[in-house]
Parts: structure tokens; sequence; C-alpha cells
């Protein structure tokens, strides 16, 4: 199969050509838009019983309505809007968080005794939830749960708490479309690699051999 | 279930083939390209990475963006559907020991999700008994095997570079990627420490071989199966090419239970198996039956195939089948390299693999352990996946971040540009090395204990040595020598002897063999020289059950190029009616 064909053959029912001629065309240069076009067939390849056990936990509901308004104020606190990307809402991570729980069940105590504990702290503190508390209550609470070096000993419960929301706001964010444009990730496409970039080399004072630049594709 | 009964398939075949893997897969494609009629039965089902698409696929196509899964072990978007528990398909340990058991259960098996390092065995890797006293030396050399190992590089294709090293023979290769970054660092950085760096050897097309397969386009997924078939995987690259000769009928879904055989003069006359998609009962004929199964798996046919002509089994005169089990060693370690903070970014996918690798490169004689490992290497701007930035607070208030010192943990702007700021910036390092086969790793069947198609399954008995352990430990002080000489920072595998230095538990590495040694004297060994069973003349052992030692390589490749010799001795002694 020549490169042109087996491109050809890529394209059908994986992503739209125009992206992949542009991806051809220019492989050195910036992505020129990394936002793809929506691919001509989702879905990964699923056996029966994969579907089958996915389906199943896509019906089930494992969060409250409250617990997962608590959990949007909180991915927006952790990963809000700046000037590169957009916030963890906008990426869509609270439903990210609501399948991920359903599907490892290890996050679920920690996650629903967590914004329970969190809930309580609020209580105590300003005698309401946290979601129904303002901002600068907010961060009161969440800047005592933020920073695991210099917690007090009874934040402790909250900070591993607040670390697995960290964790899961991040590999929710990072793993949406929003969030991949905003790490750089440039591959995920057909490409040639020529090796390291020249300007990337010379950064490092590093080359390759002789016998590299000789033999190598 | 009404009337139970054994369907037999009214075809008589010449060869029916169990397993559709990398020594299956070969088979069919020597036999059928030689004219012969051949079924091949496959435990899974039906697979075409040009139809069950994974490739090029986002992160966010998977509601767990990539995480495992019990069906997909190695993660959502991993193309081997199988791993380590199998619903019905259980298996049993002994005496407190440990063993993980991989199954691929797909047409073409692991090769469809195996990180296609393809060494040759060298001169040395036959002959260990006479080097260091420990095990058996094979009743073959590398002289014998060479042959096939050329024919192999040619057909299936494998990239790598002349290097002229001892036991590491130069094969026929295709150009190699150019090292990317991270790979750099650790090339001038290993060398400095004494430690042989070289081009990879991997089963990836960087060069077109043939109008069937496509070139690789670098996008670093071979383990999701590649669309346009650039890197090696039976299914892809054997069984249909096989199946387009007209002489190979393939039966998915089909759980091979024992091997019929001649109550007369104890030839292997048939397989039996059940139809996992209508729970029937089965029968095959075959004038030969070569198994290929998976090493343990083939050993657990032979060992259910009793018999009076064969009361311990088939072809286990010799009570070796099961025994002399051995898989890779393996222990990691990896960190963070400083200076790739804050990188520049650019498409740094490459092959989906290393791009450069250490084949072992000391004198045994002056270690305290008798045998080598190659060392494998990863790192780079990767496409993300569930688990990304986990454990941020562990990093982000060591390090400065764009000059910044930072508190540990924290939220909102200051951690995404954290998160920008690490990324890319890991590199981490694996040891495969050579296990001794011994008689007390094995694997035996269960006497009480019956999968749920009914058939006995294997239990497992197998424990590390000190000469496996010692090995782990020298392999983490190579890699804190490497890992230091480029002023990476160690995050994980700083092990030591109390978890002993990280050793993998025994399976892990899913190189298992040994189970069906060839040898040649038939009361220590199974097979003869040629897989061929010394009990039972028309039965072969074709994957990794063979090996009577691994070597500091993977077995692939080697698995190959016996089913390779076997399948042209099997056509040759049919031609002369020795069969």
């Amino acid at each position: 199969m020549d490169r042109r064909k087996s491109i050809k053959a890529l394209a059908v029912g994986t992503i739209s050509a125009g992206v992949l001629l542009d991806a051809c065309k220019s492989p050195d240069k910036k992505a020129e838009d990394p936002k793809q076009a929506a691919p001509a067939q989702t879905g990964i390849d699923r056996h029966p019983e994969e579907a089958a056990h996915d389906k199943a936990l896509m019906d089930r509901k494992f969060f409250t309505d409250h617990e997962m308004a608590t959990i949007a104020i909180l991915c927006d606190i952790i990963i809000p809007k700046d000037d590169v990307s957009g916030s963890a809402t906008d990426a869509k991570v609270p439903d990210f968080i609501e399948f991920i729980v359903k599907d490892m069940p290890q996050h679920q105590t920690p996650m629903r005794g967590g914004l329970r504990w969190l809930d309580v702290q609020c209580m105590k503190r300003f005698g309401k939830s946290f979601s129904d508390c303002d901002s600068k209550e907010q961060l009161q609470v969440v800047d005592d749960i933020a920073y695991p070096a210099k917690a007090k000993p009874e934040m402790q419960q909250g900070v591993a708490f607040f670390s697995l929301m960290r964790n899961l706001t991040a590999s929710g964010f990072y793993t949406s479309k929003i969030g991949l444009e905003d790490i750089g990730y440039k591959g995920n496409r057909p490409n040639q690699w020529k090796g390291v970039p020249d300007d990337v080399l010379k950064q490092y004072n590093l080359s390759y051999t002789e016998r590299e630049l000789k033999e190598c594709i | 279930m009404g009337n139970l009964q054994v369907k037999v398939q009214s075809k008589k075949y010449d060869v029916v083939i169990v397993g559709s893997g990398a020594g299956g897969g070969m088979a069919a494609y020597i036999l059928a390209n030689a004219g012969l009629k051949v079924c091949l039965l496959e435990a899974g089902p039906m697979y075409d990475p040009a139809k069950n698409v994974m490739q090029l696929k986002w992160p966010w196509e998977s509601p767990r963006r990539g995480a495992s899964t019990p069906f997909r072990p190695f993660g959502d978007f991993d193309a081997c559907y199988g791993g380590w528990e199998i619903e019905g398909e259980p298996y049993t340990q002994k005496n407190g020991t440990r063993f993980d058991w991989w199954r691929a259960r797909m047409l073409g098996g692991r090769t469809n999700h195996w990180g296609r390092i393809s060494l040759r065995f060298g001169p040395d890797d036959f002959k260990r008994k006479d080097i260091d006293g420990l095990s058996d030396n094979w009743p073959i050399s590398y002289d014998d095997i060479k042959p096939f190992y050329d024919r192999l590089d040619k057909l299936v294709g494998v990239f790598g570079s002349k290097e002229n090293l001892p036991n590491e023979p130069d094969g026929v290769f295709l150009p190699p990627p150019k090292p990317r970054l991270h790979e750099l660092f650790i090339k001038k950085s290993a060398q400095q420490a004494g430690v042989t760096v070289i081009p990879s050897r991997l089963s990836i097309l960087t060069q077109k071989i043939n109008d069937e397969r496509g070139v690789c386009f670098y996008c670093n997924q071979c383990a999701r199966g590649c669309t346009v078939y650039a890197d090696f995987s039976s299914s892809s690259c054997l069984v249909n090419p096989a199946v387009k000769t007209g002489n190979v009928d393939v039966i998915p879904n089909a759980m091979a239970r024992e091997v019929i055989t001649s109550s007369s003069d104890g030839r292997a006359t048939a397989v039996s198996y059940v139809n996992k998609d209508d729970m029937q009962e089965y029968q095959v004929n075959g004038r030969v039956i070569m198994l290929a199964a998976s090493a343990c798996e083939s050993a657990r046919l032979l060992l259910n195939s009793k018999s009076p002509r064969h009361p311990n089994g088939l072809a286990n005169s010799s009570n070796v089948v099961g025994k002399y089990l051995h898989d890779s060693t393996g222990a990691a370690m990896g960190g963070i390299l400083p200076q790739l903070y804050g990188r520049k970014r650019y498409n740094e996918d490459g092959v989906g693999g290393m791009h450069i690798y250490s084949p072992w490169w000391l004198d045994n004689k002056k270690l305290d352990f008798p045998r080598g490992y190659h060392i494998e290497y990863w790192g780079g701007m990767g496409m993300s996946s569930y688990g990304f930035g986990w454990g941020i607070e562990g990093s982000n208030g060591k390090h400065p971040v764009n000059g910044k010192q930072k508190e540990a943990g924290g939220y909102g702007k200051s951690l995404k540009e954290d998160y920008r700021y690490f990324y890319g910036a890991g590199v981490g390092m694996a040891g495969r090395g050579e296990a001794i086969a011994r008689e007390d790793n094995y694997c035996e069947i269960d006497p009480a204990v019956v999968d749920r198609y009914g058939i006995p399954v294997l239990r497992f008995h197998y424990k590390w040595s000190e000469h496996e352990i010692k090995q782990a430990k020298h392999m983490k002080e190579t890699f804190k020598e490497i890992m230091h000489g480029m002023g990476a920072i160690i995050t994980w595998g700083d092990d030591n002897a109390s978890n002993d230095y990280g050793l993998e538990a025994p399976g892990r590495i899913i190189h298992e063999a040994g189970t069906v040694r060839m040898g040649n004297d038939p009361k220590r060994s199974a097979l003869n020289k040629y897989n061929q069973a010394h009990d039972c003349k028309n039965l072969f052992v074709v994957d990794g059950g063979p090996f009577v030692s691994q070597a500091d390589k993977n077995i692939t490749w080697t698995i190959m190029a016996l089913s390779m010799r076997a399948s042209e001795y099997v056509v040759d002694e049919l031609k002369k009616q020795n069969l």
C-alpha cells in the first residue's frame, strides 16, 4: 500500500479528510488548528460485553444533584478559565467525574465522604453547605485543604479529598479537547518523524551523529 | 441442554492449528502457501484493526479517557482483548506462590498490542548451560535458525542498525527512526556509564515492503492496532494473507478442549473444541495437529489430553509438560528531566515504542548473577489519558515553576501553569531480563477446578530465585546511574531488598515460555528440535512452550522463526509421507 492509499484508507471512518490532508502538507509547522472536525464515526472499538458494561454504567446515577453542584464549583476552583484555555466545567469535567466514580468504585466513598466532610466543615464555619457559601467563604476552606505540606493536622482528611478532586479534575480536563490544546500536544495525526527540530537541538546543545543522519529514516 | 453431541466437521484438513498468534499465524501462513488445507482455531473473535479502529482516536472518545478495564487491562484504547482475569476462566495458585497469567482472546492474540520488539536470539542464548552450567542447552544452535530469521525479517519487516555485537545478531533491517529528545539525553548518559545504546529493533515498517501493508506514519499507537498494517500483528500480516490463499478456514470463538488421539497407534487425529457462540461441542480432524495457544495454554491442552496410550497427558512421557516455566524479569524506574520543563511543543509521537534501547552489555562472569537483561526507555510529550498529572502535589512544591517557588498542591491559574510547565518532562526505563528455567516453576492441572466449559484449569507454582533478584538489583543500580548522569530526578522505582528491587510478579511481563520444552532426550523434553512431540510424531507445538530458555530478548521473533522452520518440516514430512 503506498502512503497516499494508506492515508486514504485511514480517512474513511476516522477523522475528516480535510484535517488529514493539512497534517500531511505541513508536518513541521505548528498545528494549524488542533480543534478536530467531528470524526465521521465516533465510538471506539467495543466488544458486545464492553458496550453492555459501559451502557449499564451510563444508565446508573451515583451522585446527587447537590453533590454534582459541589463538584462543579470545586472543579472550576481547581481549573478555572485563564487566558490560555477555558474552565473545567467548559470541558465538562463534572460529567467525566460522574462517570469515573461509577467505573472505578474505589473512588466512591472517598468522593462522597469528602464532599460531605467539606459541607460539614462549611456548616461549622458559616452555617451553610459549601455550595451555598459565597466565593470568599469557599476559598477560605479550600485554602486550608489545598496545600498538603502546610495544612493543619485536623484538616488532613480534607487534604486527601481535595488532592483526589485535583487529580480527577486534571484527568478530566487534560483529556478533553480544551485541555489537550492547552497542554500543547501536537501529535495523534499522520506524521513524518524527522527527528528533534533543529532549534530544539541547538537549545540543548545536542546533535545527531553522522551515522544517525546517514542511516535513520 | 438437550442432546449434547459432538459435531464432527466433515471437512478433513491437512493441519489443524490451535491459536492464531505469532506461532499459529506463521504456521497458517507457511502451510497455506505450500498448498495445504488448514483449519485455524482461535479462542477469541475475529479482529481487523482497519475495522476495529482505535488508532487516531482522541482521549475524550473513551468515557474513562483510556483508563484500563478488566476487558482491556492495558487501557481502553488497547487493541488486545482479554487479560489477567477472564470471566468463567479461572486459574489457581499453589503453596502461596503467585503467577499472573495473561490470556489474549482474539485473532492474532497478543501480537495485536505487543511492543514490536523484534530481537533475534544470539549464539550464546542457545548454549547457556555450556556457559554458566544452569538449566539446559537448546537442541539447536543459532546457525540452525539463522536462515529463518533472515526470511522472517524480509517477510514481516523490522527496522534496526548493523552493530556487529557478538550476541545481538544483526538482521535484514529497514532504516530506524532518529532518537527523540529524551532519548538523546539517555543515550549520552548511558554511554558515559558504559552502557551500550543502539537503535531499537522493532517490527514497524519505516519503508514499504509489499503492496499489502502501509508504511508507518508515526502516531505512536502500535498498541492500538494499525489501520494500515504498518506494524506486525499476526492477524494483519500472517493470517489475512494465509486466508487469501483460499486454503485456510478460521474458526473464531473456538475454545479447544483436548487433542483426540487414536487408540490404536496414539497418533493425534483431531481437536475437540467448544463453539462459544452456540456452546456446542465440535471436533475437527487433521493429519497433523499444531498447538500454538500460548505456552501455558498449550501445556494445559496436552495435560488434559489423557488417554490409555498417553496416560500422563499427550506428549508427556517425560513428565516435563507444564514445567520449566519462565517469564522475563522486569523492574523499572522513572522520574523527571528538569531540563525539559516548559519545553517547546512539537509532534514527538514517533513509532509506537522506543527509538533506542540497550542490549545486554556486560560479562556475567564478573557479576553475581548469571544472565543478562536489555533496557527499554520511554518519555516525552505523549497524548493525555486518565491519570494525567496525577499527584502533581508531589512535584510542584519541590521545583520552582517558571522561576517561582510555589507551595505544593494548590489550585487555579497557578495550577494550570504547573501542568503546562511539567508536561513532557517525564522519563523512565525498564529492564527485561532472562530468568533461569527451573523444574519447580511450573503449571499443572488443578485437580478440583474446571472453567465454564468444563475444561480443567491450570494451577501455578512459581518463585523467583536469588539470581533474578540480584539481576533486578543490578537493573536499579544501572538506572540510578543513568538517571543521575543526565540530571534526572528519580520519582519512583528506587527500590531495595525489601520489595526485591521492584522485581515484577511472575507472569507480569507476559513472556512466559518453557512449558513444552524441546530437547534431544525424550526423557527430559517433550519435543524434538523440530518442535515435534517425541511421543506423537504428528503433533507439534509452535508457541513459547518449546523454549528451553528465553534469553535477554523478547521471544516473539524466535517463536515465528521456529514456527516457520517447524511448518516447513511438516510440509516436507507430509510430502515424504512420514506423518
